[in-house]
């Protein structure tokens, strides 16, 4: 069987810098899907983005190296010609569903653009064309959704949407880049689903990019492993998931979280902090005289406890408002409710006689690159709530500040830098520090290792862990991540659409879940784990 | 030594600063011209900085001496200019003179040609058409201007920026007020007011200040609010009112450096466009009290004088000299406090 896509020693550098993929040969037969897989930074995405010259031609040199596309090499083929090819033979799924679709043009027209493009179809038979692919792609009631703008679509359709637009002149390549990365798990298991069934029917060649080894293993005949722009090593998928050859894959395959939360002490009789009834609304329309039209009930009647030195997981999918709940216990939303810690009301205080409280239960946030102010060092934001909880001589919050990063594994010669010197791991470590070094009782961890790589967060995870053995700290650990959530929490709550699903022992709830929605999500999140190397879209 | 006193992110912004050369060097200009504007009195001036008569040491630039002291007759202050004093003291003693022997307001009535004369040994950029010293007047008017567009841009800072500031960062009502109000002040037609106004008061430096900073404050709030309203919803924002900051630190030490660069990079066009304003206002004649050097009177000679060019080309080279270092300078300093180069 003769390649369809052929790269040999490709290397690429942008201006200036050192090469960023070095030597990269990979063959992609028809009809098979090809895994790239890799950490962060490793060079997957711009690999892929080279097979269409998308990268921008100012700054990318090509040193050496070709890529044949049905023996054309597609480095050195005139613009014109590779726009004949992209859309066409070579169709592209990108990353993120939210940006990735033009805001101001309806479903239609944004299907209808290649089709008018490459086949020349206008009118009705576009929009013939159009409601056959959403149907393809599994969205309801398709006509209706041709007006749609991608505003008005969830994350899931988008996604499908940008399936659609790619599967439109049914390609013979298509590249799907981080597919899946930014979707729930459930839709996640859909769109990955629907992709091996449409390969199946089109007999395309895929080359999927990500960084979820879970799903490689479910969908790829072969897998190619890129570290730093290298390739070190490919083969069949099952062999290479059984016999790693090369230490940086077996790293990458070992890089399983733990299963269990470590031992903690007993629960004592008072919880440390007490949620009852809290409720959340978010004002969303207003009439104009400024009376409130419309609210939306972000959480409703969450009522949970956490013991000291436990850690309670909060899972559920995006727009569940497990993230709401966490900045409502720190007064960064209005709330309604109950909220005590230590047997102390806190709920009526306003933000002036809160603040003392804060040093008590502090928050790591999401995005690492966000939460820390890029004009401050890392000295400067570590020791800023000390300079309001605990005013002393600067040496005494210096001395603090170094033992806060070597707490969470810096060095403390780190303090005089700033944060875009740090890699998303170590500035995940820097907030967790920012936290820490008010010595709290309790850490509201919002996500905090949904933006690092699997080997970073399993890290952070130790950390977490071991700051929680070490001080006692309790952990409000709210993540969509259950392999993650699992490592980490004593307890359990299942949130969807602001209401609680499922609340109990993590242990008793991952093994016995008792409400449906608890086990789809479980299924859904596991499924991966749970499934041989067996490849379920092998050709008959 | 001295960077050894300064924190790694000051030594990086020196760095920064240093590294856009023009806008370095401009900045050494600019110093120079100004700090040698500053001590104008000791480069243009009609009495001299030093007379030493009948073995007596006096320094006329800071101290008043009468007439009589050198054998005059009246018992006022000396006309140093006066050749009948001249020949007293050269005749027991001598004069140390500055460079220009003008001062902004002294009137050459020596001149051998009708004033504006042009350009000579003694007047060496010519005078205007009241006989006074170009060079000197150009000298005086360049640190007024200067002087202005610094008080102006300082206070329209602080102002501008503590509204744009209070308006994005709470938003709602204080916002929807602000912008309406904004909105109904910058229609106001700012050159007829400033008219009026000072065909109402008797304008110095002081009273054109207060005016114009009544409208020149409005430039800087679109961009800083603009930025306050972005960054107050940035997630080290929540982190820092998570760690217990009040409101005004947020703003000061979390968002104000972010707007700083919006704002840096608008100082010079508000530095500029302060001298701008005061040199149309003398242009017109509505600036500041009449005699005093002002580099918009100049130009209002120059066009009263077409037949003297020197008149509209010393104005015009000593604005666009300033303005332009000014705006190098600006360049430069908004690199420095970019935190994206290194």
């Amino acid at each position: 069987m003769s390649a369809l896509l052929e790269i040999t020693d490709l290397s690429i550098a942008f201006d200036g810098h050192t090469k960023v993929v070095d030597q990269l040969s990979l063959s992609l037969n028809p009809a098979e899907t090809l895994a790239l897989v890799g950490e962060s930074g490793s060079g997957k995405s711009v690999s892929a983005l080279s097979i269409l010259r998308l990268l921008d031609e100012r700054h990318v040199r090509y040193p050496s190296g070709a890529i044949r596309f049905e023996g054309e090499d597609l480095l050195r083929v005139p613009e014109k010609r590779l726009r004949q090819l992209r859309g066409r033979r070579i169709s592209m799924i990108f990353q993120e569903p939210m940006t990735s679709l033009n805001p101001l043009h309806t479903v239609e027209k944004q299907i209808g653009e290649t089709l008018a493009l490459h086949k020349g179809l206008r009118g009705p038979q576009a929009r013939q064309r159009c409601i056959e692919l959403l149907d393809l792609v599994g969205i309801a009631e398709p006509e209706t959704r041709l007006s749609s703008y991608p505003h008005q679509l969830s994350g899931g359709q988008k996604q499908r949407v940008m399936i659609a637009m790619a599967l439109a002149n049914e390609p013979d390549i298509l590249i799907a880049d981080e597919p899946t990365t930014a979707l729930d798990v459930t839709v996640q298991k859909q769109v990955l689903e629907l992709l091996a069934e449409l390969q199946r029917k089109f007999k395309m060649a895929v080359l999927l990019i990500t960084h979820d080894l879970s799903i490689v293993r479910r969908y790829a005949d072969r897998v190619a492993v890129l570290e730093r722009g290298v390739l070190v090593e490919q083969g069949e998928t099952g062999v290479l998931f059984t016999q790693p050859q090369h230490p940086y894959t077996r790293r990458l395959l070992g890089a399983e979280p733990p299963a269990a939360p470590p031992e903690s002490p007993a629960a004592s009789e008072q919880p440390l902090l007490q949620v009852e009834g809290l409720n959340v609304h978010f004002v969303t329309g207003k009439t104009l005289l400024g009376r409130t039209k419309s609210t939306f009930h972000a959480v409703q009647d969450v009522s949970f406890s956490l013991p000291r030195g436990q850690t309670l997981g909060i899972v559920g999918e995006s727009g569940s408002g497990k993230t709401t709940i966490g900045h409502a216990l720190l007064k960064l939303t209005p709330s309604q409710g109950a909220v005590q810690i230590a047997g102390e009301r806190l709920d009526q205080l306003d933000q002036r006689a809160f603040r003392p409280y804060r040093q008590r239960i502090q928050i790591v946030f999401q995005d690492p690159f966000g939460s820390l102010s890029p004009r401050m060092s890392i000295s400067q934001i570590i020791g800023e709530g000390l300079e309001i909880h605990h005013p002393g001589p600067p040496q005494d919050h210096e001395a603090k500040v170094v033992q806060a990063l070597q707490d969470v594994g810096l060095d403390p010669e780190a303090r005089h830098r700033y944060p875009h010197e740090f890699s998303g791991g170590q500035r995940q470590r820097i907030a967790i520090a920012r936290a820490l070094v008010l010595q709290p009782e309790i850490i509201v961890l919002d996500e905090p290792t949904s933006a690092l790589d699997r080997t970073v967060q399993i890290q952070v995870i130790e950390l977490l862990r071991d700051l929680q053995q070490r001080y006692g700290l309790s952990y409000l650990f709210i993540s969509h991540d259950l392999a993650v959530v699992r490592a980490l929490s004593h307890k359990l709550l299942v949130l969807r659409r602001g209401q609680v699903v499922e609340c109990g022992d993590a242990g008793r709830v991952f093994s016995a879940p008792q409400s449906p929605y608890t086990r789809e999500l479980l299924s859904a999140a596991l499924f991966y784990q749970n499934t041989s190397h067996k490849k379920p879209n092998q050709l008959p | 030594m001295r960077m050894a006193m300064l924190s790694p992110i000051q030594r990086r912004r020196l760095t920064n600063f240093r590294r856009n050369r023009r806008g370095y060097w401009s900045l050494w200009a600019f110093i120079l011209l100004f700090g040698l504007s500053l001590i104008a009195e000791l480069i243009a001036n009609d009495s001299p900085l030093l007379v030493s008569y009948q073995g007596t040491l006096y320094a006329p630039v800071v101290q008043s001496i009468p007439e009589d002291t050198f054998g005059g007759f009246l018992p006022t202050e000396t006309d140093y200019r006066d050749p009948f004093i001249q020949e007293q003291i050269e005749a027991d003693g001598w004069m140390l003179w500055p460079p220009i022997r003008f001062s902004y307001n002294t009137i050459n009535y020596q001149l051998e040609v009708p004033s504006p004369a042009p350009p000579s040994a003694e007047n060496w950029l010519g005078t205007d058409d009241q006989g006074r010293d170009v060079a000197a007047r150009v000298i005086y008017g360049f640190r007024i201007s200067v002087l202005f567009g610094l008080t102006l841009t300082f206070f329209s800072c602080i102002v501008g920026v503590a509204v744009g500031a209070i308006q994005g960062f709470y938003g709602g009502k204080i916002d929807l007020v602000g912008q309406r109000f904004l909105e109904v002040w910058s229609g106001l037609p700012v050159l007829y007011l400033l008219i009026i106004l000072s065909s109402v008061v008797q304008p110095n430096f002081w009273w054109l200040l207060g005016i114009m900073l009544l409208f020149s404050w409005m430039g800087l709030v679109d961009v800083v609010r603009a930025e306050f309203l972005r960054a107050r919803n940035f997630e080290y924002v929540r982190a820092a009112r998570a760690l217990g900051l009040s409101n005004r630190l947020i703003m000061f030490r979390h968002i104000l450096p972010n707007a700083m660069v919006a704002t840096l990079t608008f100082l010079p066009f508000i530095l500029s466009g302060a001298i701008t304003g005061l040199t149309s206002l003398d242009f017109l004649g509505f600036g500041l009290p009449s005699g005093s050097p002002s580099l918009g009177e100049l130009i209002a000679q120059g066009k009263a004088n077409l037949h003297a060019p020197w008149l509209g080309v010393s104005a015009f080279v000593s604005l666009a000299l300033m303005l332009t270092l000014l705006v190098f300078i600006g360049e430069a300093v908004r690199d420095a406090f970019d935190p994206r180069k290194n």
